[in-house]
């Protein structure tokens, strides 16, 4: 029982392989082997997530080696949440693209080796065997977000390649320099060491630097999120979902991780700079972010706009680091992850049923699509924080952590941030359930396009795909977690307790 | 300060290396001459690795060589990171080929234009 964990990477990694060899038999099997490796891999990530909350971390060393030489895996609870998280958006998402997404074979290997590199930032405990998982989550999203058809996504994906690899040099950097002040990778190890060092050592502190900017550029912070929304909307939309959920989430984990395993909240009360650095992140973000996303027209643009302030919330809480803000963190990286993988794949949906793509598309969508109106809209109101859905329970713990450590200026900024969030969502929501589409005229002269588009529907996108059982299903599905997910997050939170504590020390 | 400077020749190479590979990846049309850019930067990254492995008299970590011995695991790592820039490069030129084949050209700018003409 105590060799699974390595399995958590094992298994998509295997997967992935056996999908593209599968495909040189039959063509359009990856889906079902893609389906099956993400079912066995949640089944995994629960049974080792249930035995991660109810004792003492699980430790395993690779290939036999002792522990701060060999590269370790380590989950506690909240690597555990963060696996469980991968394997269950991504096992969600399949149920959408199966109908919806790139069909091909080599998409569904791509789309394992993103699972697998995700898994194995999340429970690795060595800080270069994290470089090494964060660049192949990093090379299988740029070749996933090239998945599209269009010139666009290969421009949005070359933009994310140049971009992401200076923030994973960048991090590169900043592990060499703890090396060289240390002669460690271990992250338990690690932590010890440097302390010995001197938290105010030069090169100690250069190497948070360039950790943490290494991360902000992974997590799209501004200003450094210029990747982002160009690869959010060039991607087809199963691959924004699944890249907006899950791989900021993990790099934001990454943060935590480096910024609690590996320097402890010992170095930020050393050095004012560092915590000065992740507050003005945080502040920067959330602000612009949020009023960026205000003036996007492309409902994806906005959306990924939206991240970028949501993961200046994590920052922030990062930055507050009391164990209340980290709860409201954790809460947050998981609820954001439903919320807009959710809202992407509902854009989608409602892409394909309505033909509609910017926030004027949207007006009187309540009429012509109920279904995905609905989705819509519960799932921007939890994003927007409105109880009890789940928004708001990270807020409200990341609010809270922030009055407790008197982090004043953090205090107002997430309060206006709600605000904000709410200016964007609504005037979306407004067009879609208080606006008629237009006219009546032009309501009529849109359901011609759509029946022209319907008959000889194929220009661009040459196989239009049917809107299936499935894609309606995660929709809805992601609109109830949002909501359910809310009223247990705060039992999650209690569970949470000790693991939390043992990051704090 | 000159001397100082000296007598870390090779941090100050490989930290040159990095600003001149973000100077190429920023202030160059060319797509191509981007990712070459790109691949500048990691080698100063990867430079600044082996440097920092550096023991002057050092033997390889064999325990029939002499003392004092080589960290064998900078070089290890960096061999790692270099398998991963090689597949970046890969994916990027990739990308290249099928916005060529897209927009018939590899200048940012004159894509830009095609886009806007459309």
């Amino acid at each position: 029982m105590s060799e699974l964990p390595p399995f958590l990477v094992a298994v998509p990694l295997l997967g992935s392989v056996l999908a593209l060899l599968a495909g040189l038999a039959r063509s359009r099997t990856g889906w079902a082997v893609a389906a099956v490796t993400a079912v066995l891999q949640t089944a995994l990530a629960v049974v080792l997530a249930v035995r991660a909350f109810s004792g003492d971390p699980i430790r395993y060393v690779v290939g036999g080696f002792t522990a701060p030489f060999g590269i370790e895996l380590v989950i506690d609870g909240l690597s555990a949440t963060m696996a469980v998280l991968v394997a269950v958006v991504a096992l969600g998402v399949l149920g959408y693209a199966r109908v919806a997404g790139p069909r091909s074979n080599a998409f569904y290997a791509t789309y394992l080796l993103l699972v697998a590199g995700l898994s194995g930032m999340s429970i690795t405990g060595d800080v270069f065997n994290m470089y090494v998982f964060l660049e192949i989550t990093g090379l299988a999203a740029y070749a996933l977000v090239a998945s599209g058809e269009s010139g666009r996504s290969a421009r949005a994906a070359l933009k994310y390649l140049l971009v992401g690899t200076v923030g994973a040099s960048l991090f590169l950097l900043g592990i060499g320099f703890a090396y060289v002040a240390t002669g460690t990778l271990n992250m338990a190890d690690l932590s010890g060491q440097l302390a010995e060092v001197g938290h105010g050592s030069p090169l100690v502190q250069a190497s948070f630097a360039l950790l943490a900017v290494g991360l902000f550029v992974k997590i799209a912070v501004f200003p450094i999120h210029t990747w982002q929304p160009a690869a959010y909307a060039g991607a087809p939309d199963s691959v924004s979902a699944l890249i907006s959920a899950l791989v900021s989430t993990i790099a934001a984990y990454a943060l935590i991780r480096i910024v609690f395993t590996v320097f402890t909240v010992d170095f930020l009360v050393a050095n004012s700079f560092a915590r000065t650095l992740l507050i003005a992140a945080a502040i920067v973000s959330i602000v612009v972010g949020s009023v960026l996303a205000v003036t996007q027209q492309e409902i994806k643009r906005m959306l990924a706009y939206s991240s970028v302030s949501q993961f200046g919330l994590v920052v922030g809480a990062v930055a507050v680091a009391n164990g209340t803000a980290l709860t409201g963190a954790v809460i947050h990286l998981v609820g954001h992850a439903i919320m807009k993988g959710g809202l992407f794949l509902t854009t989608g949906l409602v892409a394909n049923v309505a033909d509609a793509r910017t926030v004027d598309d949207y007006r009187g969508l309540a009429e012509r699509f109920p279904v995905g109106s609905v989705a819509f809209g519960v799932l921007a109101l939890a994003m927007v924080g409105v109880p009890p859905a789940v928004g708001f329970v990270g807020k409200w713990y990341i609010a809270l952590g922030a009055v407790e450590a008197g982090a004043w200026p953090l205090v107002v900024v997430i309060l206006v941030s709600t605000l904000l969030t709410l200016a964007y969502f609504a005037q979306v929501i407004e067009r879609i359930f208080f606006r008629e589409s237009d006219a009546a005229s032009a309501a009529s002269a849109e359901t011609t396009t759509d029946e022209t588009l319907f008959t000889d529907g194929n220009g661009a996108d040459t196989d239009r795909p049917s809107v299936s059982f499935g894609m309606r299903a995660t929709v809805l599905l992601a609109a109830v977690l949002a909501v359910a997910l809310g009223v247990a997050a705060f039992e999650y939170g209690q569970l949470l307790q000790p693991t939390i504590e043992r990051l704090l020390v | 300060m000159i001397e100082f400077l000296a007598s870390r020749l090779y941090y100050l190479v490989s930290f040159l290396l990095l600003g001149v590979g973000t100077y190429m990846m920023v202030g160059n049309a060319n797509l191509v001459k981007k990712v070459i850019g790109m691949n500048v930067f990691q080698t100063g990254i990867f430079l600044f690795f082996i440097v920092s492995a550096f023991v002057s008299g050092g033997s390889p970590p064999l325990l029939t060589a002499p003392e004092p011995y080589v960290s064998p695991l900078p070089h290890v790592l960096i061999l790692t990171a270099i398998v991963v820039g090689v597949s970046l490069t890969a994916v990027a030129l990739g990308l290249i080929v099928r916005i060529y084949e897209e927009y018939g050209t590899l200048n940012e700018n004159a894509i830009r234009k095609v886009i806007s003409d459309e």
